[in-house]
């Protein structure tokens, strides 16, 4: 049997009564697929059931990455290629003088996880010059939070009078559509 | 809320357990004076007995003065989070006056000739032709001597003095209904960015003079930061842990996971923090090897190579590899445990400060005096820090940021 979906926005003029309908949305069952603000919402992530981001995984790969990269590139350069003797310090070992590759070690391991983390974060938000807006609705960069839903019919009854009665400015059935059965992934909650 | 719960009442067994510790650093010392001995050194007065005792002084009073600098700070910086533990902090500060009374007598027996931790005290240093005369020395006398003292005695007086102002003045703002204007929180704030003014120079100062200046000869610009950070990574542990343990057995149910996880995140970085001075001090004088500065380490890595590199990797790596994750910052057990270690850790860095310009090269390796004072401090510390805590409410009653503090979440 087919499916109608409904889009849903629903516009709030203050970030409190917006948490509260998201809380009374989540708690009678209703997914949240998105919502859009102009400005960060403390706990919203964990309101909506975001999960935890991965990005400190990344940061520690590209750490890692900062320090095997500086510790070859020193070897390459003060052991293997061209031992030199600083003050007194010959290098032939590269543990012997370890100290003195130590802050070069760190500036590095920094520099790869800082802009490995930035470029990620850019691309996983496909944030590249040129990207077109994903932004459904102008006003969320202005002054208007925006709750973005994607329901079948018996909820989006239920969540344009929840919106409705938690303080929405606006509840906005943006457009409709019917997904066959096949294409239909079981939701879960 | 349940108000029954934010009077905190000592409990006896903590009591009990503060004498213990006492009692048993009591008996330590009393077996340390009597058997601290090197054979055929005349030059050795206890010297190792005196350093231990000066060494568990030292660390209660800057760690309770470093509480203070935190308190201090999060008025300066008008932070919300830690609205709810200020209380705590203020518990850890409380014992700075008897820090400083354990200092101030050390330095009049120090000048009485009773110990001999600083060179630069001994009779006739600073006079030609004298057996003691030492030239180095005598050219740091203006320096040392009286000006030593007026400083030492500014030190004291000031930190006293702003401390228990701070301390004062959350009290007072309890006993309003309600505080309209803010007006005891404005006090604090300016007390506090005032005493961030006084203590980022006397930090500095005050460890040279009574520090550094136990190896008089030896001289390094990094050194106050260096014993800053070591002094308020022990604060940020002591106020985590009794933290923990307040919340174990019952109070301070309105402190969020996001708070304990905040001081988990404080205790970690600054450790960094400790890494980054400790290795920098090290590394320059390691690459410049000036003889000068370099004997400093020269000392330590000959007699005390072992401590040497315990203080380094319990108090560098254990933490990074134990609170780098959020899940460990949130864990109750691995903050007490990780903040017990690197407890620790930092009074042995202070050992390795302290000892090898005093005992020197008749260091034989860490024994039960070293743990055996630290308990006396421990147990006195413990004592006047809860019973601190049970003279007012755990929570602050008009504070602007107490709402927010209260829904912290991260």
């Amino acid at each position: 049997m087919a499916t109608n979906k409904h889009i849903i926005h629903g516009i709030f003029g203050d970030e409190v009564p917006m948490m509260e309908a998201i809380k009374k949305l989540r708690a009678s069952g209703i997914r949240i697929k998105d919502v859009f603000s102009p400005m960060p919402v403390h706990g919203l992530d964990s309101l909506i059931g975001l999960p935890r981001t991965r990005i400190a995984i990344c940061a520690f790969i590209y750490g890692l990455t900062g320090l095997g990269l500086a510790t070859l590139m020193m070897w390459y350069m003060m052991i293997s290629d061209w031992p030199n003797d600083v003050g007194g310090k010959p290098n032939w070992q590269y543990y012997f003088n370890i100290p003195a590759f130590i802050p070069i070690t760190f500036e590095s391991t920094v520099f790869c996880a800082a802009h490995g983390m930035a470029l990620t974060y850019f691309l996983r938000c496909w944030l590249i010059p040129g990207a077109k807006a994903k932004n459904p609705d102008p006003r969320t960069t202005d002054d208007k939070f925006l709750v973005y839903l994607d329901l079948n019919d018996d909820q989006a009854k239920k969540a344009e009078i929840i919106l409705t009665e938690n303080g929405a400015e606006e509840v906005n059935q943006i457009k409709s559509y019917v997904v066959e059965p096949k294409y239909i992934l079981e939701e879960t909650h | 809320m349940n108000t029954e719960k934010l009077n905190f009442i000592f409990p006896s067994k903590a009591k009990l357990t503060a004498f213990i510790f006492m009692a048993v650093g009591l008996i330590s010392i009393i077996a340390m004076f009597l058997t601290d001995h090197v054979e055929g050194d005349a030059n050795y007065h206890l010297n190792r007995a005196w350093s231990n005792v000066f060494a568990g002084s030292f660390f209660f009073m800057a760690l309770s003065l470093a509480a203070a600098f935190f308190l201090g700070l999060q008025y300066a910086a008008e932070s919300g989070w830690s609205t709810t533990i200020k209380r705590i902090i203020e518990a850890v500060t409380m014992y700075l006056p008897w820090g400083l009374s354990f200092m101030m007598l050390l330095f009049i027996l120090g000048q009485m000739h009773v110990h001999h931790i600083y060179h630069w005290m001994a009779d006739g240093i600073a006079t030609p032709g004298n057996v003691h005369y030492d030239k180095i020395i005598a050219d740091k006398m203006g320096y040392f001597g009286a000006s030593w003292w007026i400083r030492t005695i500014l030190y004291m007086v000031g930190w006293y003095w702003f401390t228990m102002k701070l301390r004062k003045n959350s009290l007072d703002a309890d006993k309003l209904d309600i505080d309209i204007n803010n007006s005891y929180h404005w006090k604090n704030i300016k007390l506090g960015a005032w005493f961030m003014v006084l203590f980022a120079v006397t930090s500095s100062t005050a460890s040279w003079d009574w520090l550094m200046s136990i190896d008089t000869h030896w001289f390094s610009t990094l050194f106050g930061w260096y014993i800053f950070s070591g002094m308020w990574i022990s604060a940020l542990v002591a106020i985590t842990i009794l933290l923990v343990w307040l919340k174990k057995i019952g109070y301070m149910e309105f402190v969020t996971e996001s708070t304990v996880h905040d001081m988990g995140k404080w205790m970690f970085a600054i450790s960094f923090l400790w890494t980054y001075l400790y290795f920098s001090q090290f590394m320059l004088i390691w690459y410049a090897d000036i003889p000068e500065e370099v004997v400093y380490f020269q000392t330590r890595w000959e007699s005390y190579k072992a401590l040497m590199w315990t203080v380094f990797f319990v108090n560098f790596a254990f933490p990074m590899v134990m609170l780098m994750s959020r899940d460990c910052k949130r864990n109750f057990f691995f903050l007490m445990f990780v903040g017990t270690i690197i407890f620790i850790g930092h009074y042995l860095d202070l050992i390795m400060i302290v000892m090898p310009g005093t005992v020197g090269n008749h260091w034989t390796g860490l024994s039960w005096m070293e743990f055996g004072t630290f308990f006396f401090f421990l147990g006195i510390f413990i004592y006047v820090v809860l019973n601190a805590l049970s003279k007012a409410p755990l929570l602050v009653k008009n504070h602007p940021f107490l709402q927010e503090s209260l829904h912290h979440s991260t």
